[in-house]
C-alpha cells in the first residue's frame, strides 16, 4: 500500500482491533482483526476484500462508529464549524460523532431499516434535512435520485417496508447518495440489483469519487468492484501480516 | 453558541430512599440537539434518575447543572423554587407517561396548551388560541376539538395535547417518561413519528426514559443502558444495540422479539 | 340625617348574663386583631387565624361576624346588609346579635354607619375614610375550583404563578364567548396577590379600587382573614382584547329611577311579571324620600308592597 504524493487523506486508521465477546454464550470471545492500518485519501475507492468472516463488515462498521473497536484509532478528517479536524471516531464523545455522521461520513448499509410509514421519498430526503435542508429542496433531489435508481414514482409516497429487497437496497442507496459526503462507506451496495441498477450505482460512485470523496466498499460482486475501486485492501492478508 | 459548552451536565448524581441506592454515581453531559435514551428494566433506576434530572426530586448526592439562557451552567438544586419552576414551565418540558398526570382535565386543550404562555404574562385572548392552534396543528390534532376537555380523549390524543402543551413555550429541552408506553401499536407508530419530526424541526434536545428499545433506537441519538441503578453502557443508540459489550445490553438486546 | 333603630338588647348582655363584650372573649379578640393588621400590611394576602364557634353555623356569617365581633367598640353605630338589604333575615339577625351584645348603635343609614358588615354587596352610596366595611367570605382561595391542592395553591400567591387564573377566564371566553364570571371575579390586589372579591356581583369591584374605607374580609369555616387598606389598587383580572366590564341594564330601578344602582330582578305573579328594583334597600329609600319615583305601575306597587310588607313596617 503506497501513499500518493498527491494524496490527500481524509481517513486514517491505526493499529485498530477487535474481537467481540458474546456473554449470552458464556463469554466466548471472538476475534476478528487486529493492529489494522489503512489510509484513504480523497478521490479514492479502496474496496475492503477477503474472505467471509474476516471482518470487512466490522471494518466498515468501526469507521461509522456503528462497532465500538478494541483498541486503535479512526481518524476522520471532518470540517467543522471551526476550520478542519481530525476526529477519532472510536473515542471521540457522542456528539462529535453525531456531527461527523451528519457532514462528513455517510454509510449505506446492507439492510436498509425500515421505519415505519415514513414514505421512500421522505427517508431518502432525510439527511439534507439534518443539514438544514428545505423540505422541498430536498425532497426534490430525493425523487432525482429514486427516479435514476429506477424507483417507480408510485412508490415514492409509500413506505419501503413493503418493498422488495433490491427496491429496499436502492431506497438505501439514494439516501446515502443524496448528500455529498467527504466520505462514504458502502456495505454491498449491489448485492441485491440487477444489471442496469448496478450500473447505475457504479455511475453514482464515479461521480462521488469525481467530486473529491473517499469511499470504503464492500464489493462482492467482481465486475463493479473492478469498475470502481482503486485498489483493493484485503483483509485476510493484512490480519496476517499484523 | 459555543458547540463544546453542554445544555446539561451531570456529575455523580446517586439517589436513596433511606437505605435503597436508587441510583448511584451517575454521570454524562448531553449537547444541544441530542437526544438521550435511558433503557432499563424496571427497578433499573431510571425515573429517579429523570426526576432527578428534571428538577422534582433533589437527589442525595451530585449535581446536575442547567445552561440556562443567559446565565451559563447552573446548577439547578441550588437555584430558588420559584426559579426552578419557572424553568419547567419555560425553557424545560416533561412529557408524563400517563397524560393525566401532565394535562388539566378539566380545561379545555387550547386552554391546556395556552396555559405556559398565560404563565409567563400573554394576555391577548385572541393571539394565545392562535397559537394554541398552530401547536395542535403541528401535533396533528383536530382543531375542531380545542375547546374539548381532555377528559373526552383517547390515550393518544391526550399524549399529543401533552406535548403540545409543553412545546409551546419552545424548550430546548424535554425530559419524557414513557411517551408511548400503555398505547396501542398504531398509535404508538404515529406519536413516535411526531416526537421524531419535532425533534428534528424544533431542535430540541430530549431525554427519554424507556424500556423499550425500538423505541430507543427510533428516537434516540445516544443511549445509557441502566441496571440495579447504574449505568452499565452508554453510546450512540446504533453501537450500543448492534455492537453490545455489557453482559446486561446484550442480554437486552437478545430478548426483543423480531416481527 | 340621623334616623334608625336602637334595638335595646332584651337580656342587657354583659358579662353577668356570662357574654363578653360582643361575644367574643377579649384574648380571642386581640388575636383576630393582630392577624387584622398582619392582613392590612400585606393587602389581598389570606392570613389564617384561629376561628371560634359561633351561635350560627357556617356559612351563615360567622368569619365577617369574628371581625365586626374584633373591632366593634361602644361608640360605633353597625349597620348590615345581605345582598343590598337590611331587612332579610340574615341581616336582621346579625344586627340583632351585635345589639344584643355589644348594645352598639345600629342604623340602615350607610352614611351613619361607622362599620358595615356585608354578605355578597358592597353599599352603592361611596363610604369614607372613617368607615369600615366588613364582607362575609364563602371561600377565601379564588384558585380553589382550579387547584384543588391547597399546598400548591400556597406556592402560587407566595410565587406570584396566576396563570391558572387566567386560564379559567380563558376558558369562560372559549365556551361563552365571552368573560361570564359576574361575581366572585377575581381581582389582583396592590399589583401582588390574586384575591377573591367574596361573590360580590362584579358591577361591585371597581367600587374597591382606590376605596377610602377599610375593606376587611372574614371567613369563617375557612378560618382565613384577608384586607384592603383605604386607596389601594385593586385590579379584575382581563384579556387585552376581552377588557373587564361591569354588567349593564336598560331598565331603571322600578321604585326610585336609580340609572346607575344594581337592580335585582323581582318576579311579580305567575304570569312572569317583573320589575328591576335598587339591590341597596337603603339607598333606593333615600332616593324615593328625595322624591326620586321609578315607572312602577299601581298593580306592580302593590304586589311588591305585599312581598315585602314587613319592612314598611320597621322603615319609620
Amino acid at each position: 500500500m503506497t501513499d500518493d504524493k498527491d494524496a490527500n487523506p481524509v481517513i486514517r486508521v491505526e493499529n485498530l482491533s477487535k474481537d467481540f465477546v458474546l456473554h449470552v454464550q458464556g463469554g466466548a470471545r471472538l476475534p476478528v482483526f487486529a493492529n489494522l492500518n489503512l489510509e484513504v485519501a480523497a478521490g479514492d475507492c479502496v474496496a475492503l476484500y477477503g474472505p467471509s468472516g474476516c471482518g470487512k463488515s466490522t471494518l466498515l462498521r468501526s469507521l461509522y462508529a456503528n462497532y465500538k473497536p478494541g483498541g486503535g484509532h479512526v481518524w476522520v478528517r471532518h470540517a467543522g464549524d471551526s476550520g478542519d479536524d481530525w476526529v477519532d471516531m472510536a473515542g471521540a464523545p457522542p456528539h462529535r460523532v453525531l456531527e461527523v455522521r451528519r457532514r462528513t461520513v455517510g454509510y449505506v448499509s446492507q439492510f436498509l431499516r425500515v421505519i415505519p410509514r415514513i414514505p421512500a421519498r421522505d427517508i431518502v430526503a432525510e439527511p439534507l434535512r439534518a443539514l438544514g435542508a428545505d423540505l422541498d429542496a430536498a425532497r426534490a433531489r430525493a425523487e432525482v435520485l429514486l427516479a435514476r435508481l429506477n424507483i417507480p414514482q408510485a412508490m415514492w409516497d409509500l413506505a419501503p417496508a413493503t418493498f422488495s429487497g433490491g427496491e429496499q437496497q436502492r431506497v438505501n442507496i439514494a439516501r446515502g447518495f443524496l448528500a455529498d459526503y467527504p466520505v462514504l462507506l458502502l456495505d454491498e451496495p449491489t448485492a441485491s440489483l440487477d444489471a442496469d441498477n448496478r450500473a447505475v450505482v457504479v455511475e453514482l460512485i464515479k461521480e462521488a469519487k469525481a467530486r473529491g470523496a473517499a469511499i470504503v466498499g464492500i464489493f462482492h460482486d467482481d465486475e463493479v468492484r473492478e469498475a470502481v475501486a482503486d485498489r483493493i485492501f484485503d483483509l485476510s492478508r493484512e490480519r496476517a501480516a499484523a | 453558541m459555543d458547540q463544546s459548552s453542554p445544555l446539561l451536565r451531570l456529575q455523580n448524581l446517586s439517589h436513596a430512599f433511606g437505605s435503597l441506592l436508587a441510583c448511584s454515581d451517575i454521570s454524562f453531559e448531553l449537547h444541544s440537539g441530542e437526544v438521550l435514551g435511558v433503557v432499563g428494566e424496571s427497578g433499573s433506576g431510571k425515573t429517579t434518575l429523570l426526576n432527578c434530572l428534571s428538577a422534582r426530586l433533589t437527589p442525595t448526592n451530585g449535581i446536575v447543572e442547567y445552561d440556562l439562557r443567559g446565565r451559563g451552567l447552573t446548577d439547578i438544586y441550588a437555584l430558588s423554587e420559584p426559579e426552578r419552576r419557572l424553568l419547567l414551565r419555560s425553557d424545560w418540558g416533561v412529557v408524563m407517561q400517563n397524560p393525566r398526570d401532565g394535562l388539566r382535565m378539566e380545561v379545555s386543550a387550547g386552554g391546556n396548551v395556552g396555559e405556559r404562555l398565560m404563565a409567563v404574562g400573554a394576555r391577548h385572548y385572541g393571539a394565545i388560541r392562535s397559537e394554541a392552534e398552530d401547536w395542535l396543528e403541528k401535533v396533528e390534532m383536530d382543531l375542531g376539538r380545542i375547546d374539548d376537555l381532555p377528559k373526552h380523549f383517547s390515550g393518544g390524543m391526550q399524549q399529543r395535547l401533552q406535548i403540545a402543551r409543553n412545546l409551546v413555550t419552545k424548550p430546548r429541552l424535554v425530559f419524557m417518561d414513557e411517551p408511548t408506553g400503555g398505547l396501542d401499536v398504531s398509535v404508538q407508530a404515529r406519536l413516535l413519528d411526531l416526537l421524531r419530526g419535532l425533534v428534528r424541526e424544533l431542535g430540541l434536545s430530549a431525554i427519554i426514559v424507556t424500556h423499550d428499545l425500538a423505541v430507543a433506537r427510533l428516537l434516540a441519538d445516544r443511549l445509557m443502558v441502566m441496571k440495579d441503578g447504574k449505568v452499565v453502557e452508554s453510546g450512540l443508540t446504533d453501537q450500543v444495540l448492534d455492537d453490545p459489550h455489557h453482559a446486561y445490553t446484550q442480554l437486552l438486546v437478545s430478548s426483543v422479539l423480531q416481527v | 340625617m340621623t334616623g334608625g333603630n336602637k334595638d335595646r338588647a332584651v337580656t342587657g348582655a354583659d358579662s353577668e348574663e356570662g357574654y363578653n363584650f360582643a361575644y367574643l372573649d377579649e384574648q380571642t379578640k386581640r388575636m383576630i386583631r393582630r392577624c387584622i393588621l398582619k392582613a392590612v400590611a400585606v393587602p389581598g394576602y389570606q392570613v389564617p387565624f384561629g376561628g371560634r364557634e359561633m351561635p350560627l353555623p357556617y356559612g351563615w356569617g360567622t368569619g365577617g361576624m369574628q371581625v365586626t365581633a374584633s373591632i366593634i367598640g361602644r361608640d360605633d353605630t353597625l349597620k348590615v346588609i345581605d345582598q343590598g338589604a337590611d331587612d332579610t333575615t340574615n341581616a336582621v339577625n346579625i344586627r340583632r346579635f351585635f345589639a344584643r351584645t355589644a348594645e352598639v348603635e345600629t342604623t340602615e343609614v350607610t352614611e351613619a354607619a361607622s362599620i358595615i358588615q356585608t354578605r355578597h354587596r358592597v353599599p352603592e352610596d361611596p363610604m369614607t375614610e372613617d368607615q369600615i366595611l366588613v364582607l362575609q367570605v364563602p371561600q377565601p382561595e379564588p384558585l380553589r375550583p382550579l387547584e384543588p391542592r391547597e399546598t400548591e395553591c400556597r406556592k402560587m400567591h407566595a410565587y406570584k404563578e396566576y396563570g391558572l387564573m387566567q386560564v379559567s377566564l380563558y376558558e369562560d371566553i372559549a365556551r361563552f364567548g365571552e368573560i361570564a364570571t359576574s361575581y366572585s371575579y377575581p381581582v389582583m390586589v396592590n399589583d401582588r396577590y390574586l384575591m377573591s372579591p367574596t361573590p360580590i356581583p362584579k358591577f361591585d369591584n371597581p367600587k374597591m379600587d382606590g376605596y377610602p374605607a377599610l375593606q376587611l374580609f372574614g371567613a369563617g369555616r375557612e378560618k382565613r382573614i384577608y384586607a384592603i387598606p383605604p386607596y389601594t389598587k385593586v385590579k379584575s383580572l382581563d384579556f387585552d382584547d376581552h377588557p373587564f366590564a361591569v354588567q349593564q341594564w336598560e331598565e331603571d330601578c322600578a321604585l326610585c329611577g336609580a340609572e346607575d344602582s344594581f337592580l335585582d330582578e323581582v318576579i311579580l305573579d305567575d304570569q312572569g311579571g317583573k320589575m328591576y328594583v335598587c339591590s341597596d334597600s337603603h339607598y333606593c329609600a333615600k332616593r324615593r324620600a328625595a322624591g326620586h319615583q321609578g315607572t312602577l305601575s299601581e298593580a306592580a306597587g302593590r304586589a311588591y308592597a305585599a312581598a315585602v310588607g314587613a319592612t314598611d313596617e320597621e322603615e319609620h
